[in-house]
């Protein structure tokens, strides 16, 4: 470390009281028992969509990404086309 | 009328057994009859920071299941005759406490002591719950440090939906024990201030221990911080928050062992 990395370190406590602050106000909203919301979205999504196509479990991915302001939840299912479908749309 | 309090915080090692011991040897000096006891089941370790760990002979699980009367478990401490202890088993686990032995345990402490200090252990699960179930007042202990906080965060939820006053729709008295701070890092930008903890986990704040060697002495000894070296820091934060439990309002400072030179010196010659 030299001397101008010295002078431009900077506190690490205040981003350690960022981290929680937003954390905990998630944690808290999610209130212990809905700590496992994104299983339970996943779940029920599927459920959703599994009324009208064909979708392997596998093959659904849930996220979220917890942020200030805005949070985001995105859900990636992949449906398989079936072969007959395949074949009738290169015809 | 007999107060119940635990010691509690989520994460282990942030010193739940030391203030156990310290808060309940404090107490006891200024007169009130105190049992400190442990909920560690199959990890107890409140006997060996208080120095009693060669007189027990029956155990809080012992006593639950009617197998010992409690007075055959307490263990009258050697240096306070106010202080005694009631220690977890160390070869049975946690599912040997039932929710009513524990309760019937609690009201007969209740009717022989001022104070009944319980030492939770570390977690949320049934040893954790079981410690809180009965208590009015909370200490949650905390490092100034981002798991042991969120885990307060965490236990502090947990006194309010799982005890019996959460129950009845009623509070537990919850207070903040800051310890292991550093006053010097935290200024430095380092460390979690106190202000930073008492705004996330918003609960009042007992008392701000500061680190210190004094703690590791005193428990490498089996003496509670607060008789060993009663003028050191921590012991003198230690004894503050116990006024403070006590109802006496005493300005929070953070005590420090910093000694002069002379002092240095002739404290190393003099060991």
């Amino acid at each position: 470390m030299n001397v101008l990395s010295f002078f431009r370190r900077k506190s690490s406590a205040p981003v350690a009281r960022e981290r929680l602050q937003l954390l905990l106000a998630h944690e808290r909203a999610a209130g212990g028992g809905r700590s496992d919301l994104v299983n339970i979205l996943r779940e029920e999504i599927l459920a959703v969509i599994a009324k009208h196509v064909t979708v392997d479990r596998d093959r659904i991915h849930v996220k979220m990404d917890r942020g200030g302001s805005v949070s985001t939840l995105e859900v990636d299912i992949e449906i398989r086309t079936p072969p007959g479908d395949a074949l009738a749309l290169s015809a | 009328m007999a107060k119940v309090m635990v010691v509690t915080s989520g994460k282990g090692g942030v010193g739940k057994t030391t203030s156990t011991a310290a808060l309940g040897a404090a107490l006891a000096q200024a007169g009130k009859n105190v049992v400190v006891v442990d909920f560690d089941v199959g990890l107890r370790n409140l006997d060996l920071v208080m120095g009693a760990e060669r007189r027990v002979v029956y155990d809080l699980i012992n006593v639950v299941q009617g197998d010992a009367k409690l007075a055959q478990a307490l263990i009258r401490d050697k240096r306070l005759d106010t202080l005694s202890i009631l220690p977890a088993s160390q070869t049975r686990d946690k599912d040997a406490l039932t929710e009513e032995g524990v309760a019937r345990v609690i009201g007969e402490l209740r009717e022989k002591f001022d104070w009944v200090i319980c030492d939770s252990p570390a977690g949320i699960e049934r040893g954790a719950t079981l410690a809180m179930r009965h208590a009015e007042i909370a200490v949650v202990v905390t490092n100034p440090e981002v798991s042991s906080v969120r885990d307060s965060d965490r236990i502090i939820g947990l006194l309010d939906s799982k005890t019996e006053k959460a129950e009845k729709g009623e509070r537990v008295e919850k207070h903040l024990l800051l310890t292991r701070y550093d006053p010097g890092r935290a200024q430095r930008g380092e460390m979690l201030t106190t202000e930073d903890v008492l705004e996330i986990l918003s609960i009042p704040l007992l008392g701000i221990i500061p680190e210190s060697e004094e703690v590791l002495k005193a428990s490498n000894v089996g003496s509670p911080v607060t008789l060993n070296n009663a003028a050191s820091a921590p012991a003198r934060a230690y004894a503050d928050a116990a006024k403070r439990l006590m109802g006496e309002s005493v300005a929070m400072t953070i005590p420090n062992d910093r000694k002069s030179l002379f002092g240095k010196i002739f404290l190393r010659r003099a060991a």
